[in-house]
C-alpha cells in the first residue's frame, strides 16, 4: 500500500487480500454443503472479470476526452440498461411500443438531467469531459431503470389482473385517467420506493456508496456531501420524472380514445 | 328507445334490435353465445363497429364516459378497486334505500370487501350502478348468485325501476326470470341475435 497525495492508492494484493471473508464463507459452504460454492466463485469471478474491463474501457475514454467517444460508451450503458426494463417485465407491449415507451421515457428524462447538471451545475472543461458525465449518467440510468421497470411493470399487471375493477370504475361514468388513477398512485409509488428509501437512509443507515467513495479518496466529507446531495437530487428528480412518464404513456397506450381497456396491445 | 345499428365485433354478427323506453329486455342464449359480448359493445367496452342510440343521442356523438353514465351496466362478476364497500360508492342520498331494496343492511357500506360472498357482491354491484342514476342499465346475469327470497326482491326492484321509467336489458339463463320480468325478447347463439317471443 502507498500514501498518495490524496488518497491511499491500492495494490493487486491488497484487492485479493480483501476477497479473505469471501473465500472464508466459500470455504463454510462447502464444509456446509450448501451447494454455493460454485456460483459464489462464479459470480465473484465475473465480477472482477467486469469491473477490471470496465477501468481499462474508462482509462482509455478518459485519456480520449472526446465527445463522440462519451456519446458511444452512453450509448452502450443505455441499450444495456434498456435491454434490463425489458426484461424486467411481466407482461410487455406489443411491438415497437415495447422499445418506445419505457426505456424512452428513460433515456430522455437522464439524459436531459445529465445534460443540465453538466452544462449549469458542475461545469467541466469540455461540458461532456467522460469523468464527470459517464459516472453521473451511470447513477442516473442505474436508478431510473429500477423505477421505470418497477412502475411499468405495476400498471401493466394492474390492467390485466385488475381489469373488473378498472372497468367497474369507467361504467360508472369515470374517464381512463380517473379510472386508472389508484392504479397509476400505485405503480409510481412502487417505482419511486427505492429511491425514497434510498434518500431516507442516506446518512442515518447508510452512508452512499458515491460519498464514501470521495471520502476514501480524500474528498472532504462535507464537499463529499455536497456532491452526494447534487447526484441524489438529480437521481430523485429522473426517476420520479421517468417513472410518471412511463406510467402514464402505458396507461395512454393501453387505454384509448373511446375510454377502453386495451390489453390486447400487450404481447402474448 | 335504445336502439342498436348493426352493432358487431369479432363473434359478434351485426345485431339491430329496437327497446322501447320503459321497457324490460331479456336476451337469453347459452353460455358462449355472445350475450356478453353484446353487452360490453353496447357499452363501448370492446372495439366494435356499427352505432348505437338511446333517445336521440348517438353513442358515437358523445364521449365514453357521458355515454357509460346514460346506459350503465353490470356485469355478472363485479369489479372492486378499495377495500371497504362505501368507498366504491358516489355520495348519494338514496344509497341506505338501495341498499334495503337489495336486501343488504345499511351498516355494508362499512363492510370490507373481502369479507363479501359473491350474492352479497352482486347485490351491491347493482345497487352501486343504479345510485348512478343511469336511465338505462343492461344487467348481465343479476341473480346467478342469489337465493330464491334475494332473487324475487331483485326482481321485485328492476321492476320497480321499470315502473319509474328505467330501461332495462337483462341478460338471463333462467326461463322463469325472463318472464317473469321481460317485455320484449331476443335469443342469441352463436353471437346472431335473434327476436324471441
Amino acid at each position: 500500500m502507498t500514501a498518495q497525495a490524496s488518497y491511499i492508492a491500492l495494490g493487486y494484493w491488497d484487492v485479493a487480500a480483501s476477497a479473505l471473508f469471501l473465500f472464508l464463507a466459500g470455504v463454510l459452504t462447502v464444509v456446509l454443503k450448501l451447494g454455493m460454492a460454485r456460483s459464489l466463485a462464479m459470480t465473484a469471478a465475473r465480477m472482477v472479470a467486469q469491473l477490471l474491463a470496465i477501468g481499462f474501457v474508462l482509462k482509455f475514454i478518459f485519456s480520449a476526452t472526446n465527445g463522440w467517444v462519451t456519446l458511444a460508451a452512453a450509448a452502450v450503458m443505455t441499450v444495456f440498461a434498456a435491454r434490463e426494463v425489458l426484461n424486467r417485465q411481466e407482461r410487455r407491449l406489443a411491438g415497437w411500443w415495447r422499445f418506445g415507451l419505457g426505456p424512452s421515457a428513460m433515456i430522455l428524462t437522464g439524459a436531459l438531467a445529465l445534460i443540465y447538471a453538466l452544462t449549469l451545475l458542475l461545469q467541466p472543461d469540455p461540458w461532456y469531459s467522460p469523468r464527470y458525465a459517464l459516472p453521473l449518467f451511470g447513477m442516473i440510468l442505474g436508478n431510473s431503470m429500477n423505477g421505470v421497470s418497477l412502475g411499468l411493470n405495476e400498471i401493466t399487471r394492474a390492467i390485466v389482473r385488475e381489469k373488473a375493477a378498472i372497468e367497474a370504475r369507467l361504467l360508472l361514468g369515470m374517464t381512463r385517467w380517473e379510472a386508472l388513477r389508484p392504479f397509476a398512485a400505485r405503480a409510481l409509488r412502487t417505482g419511486m420506493t427505492p429511491i425514497m428509501n434510498a434518500m431516507a437512509a442516506s446518512g442515518v443507515i447508510s452512508l452512499p456508496g458515491m460519498m464514501t467513495g470521495q471520502i476514501l479518496s480524500g474528498v472532504p466529507p462535507v464537499e463529499a456531501v455536497k456532491y452526494q446531495l447534487l447526484i441524489m437530487f438529480l437521481i430523485g428528480g429522473v426517476v420520479g420524472l421517468g417513472v410518471l412518464a412511463a406510467v402514464f404513456a402505458s396507461i395512454g397506450r393501453l387505454t384509448d380514445c373511446r375510454h377502453r381497456l386495451r390489453p390486447d396491445r400487450l404481447a402474448d | 328507445m335504445l336502439r342498436t345499428e348493426n352493432l358487431a365485433r369479432p363473434w359478434l354478427e351485426p345485431v339491430n334490435i329496437r327497446l322501447p323506453e320503459g321497457r324490460i329486455g331479456v336476451v337469453m342464449g347459452r353460455s358462449g353465445s355472445g350475450k356478453t359480448l353484446l353487452a360490453r359493445a353496447v357499452v363501448d367496452l370492446d372495439p366494435n363497429g356499427g352505432e348505437v342510440w338511446w333517445k336521440d343521442v348517438r353513442r358515437g356523438a358523445v364521449p365514453a364516459p357521458e355515454w357509460r353514465r346514460l346506459v350503465g351496466y353490470v356485469p355478472a362478476e363485479s369489479g372492486w378497486w378499495a377495500d371497504r364497500v362505501g368507498e366504491h360508492f358516489a355520495d348519494g342520498a338514496d344509497v341506505p334505500e338501495l341498499l334495503e331494496a337489495v336486501a343488504m343492511p345499511a351498516d355494508a357500506l362499512e363492510w370490507p370487501v373481502s369479507r363479501l360472498s359473491s350474492g352479497e357482491r352482486q347485490r351491491l354491484a347493482l345497487a352501486r350502478a343504479l345510485a348512478a342514476r343511469p336511465e338505462v342499465l343492461i344487467l348481465d346475469e343479476p341473480t346467478s348468485a342469489l337465493d330464491e327470497a334475494t332473487k324475487e326482491c331483485v326482481e321485485a326492484l328492476l321492476l320497480r325501476k321499470r315502473g319509474e321509467g328505467m330501461t332495462l336489458l337483462v341478460i338471463t339463463h333462467d326461463p322463469g326470470q325472463a318472464e317473469r320480468l321481460g317485455d320484449v325478447f331476443w335469443r342469441i347463439e352463436k353471437g346472431r341475435v335473434e327476436e324471441a317471443s
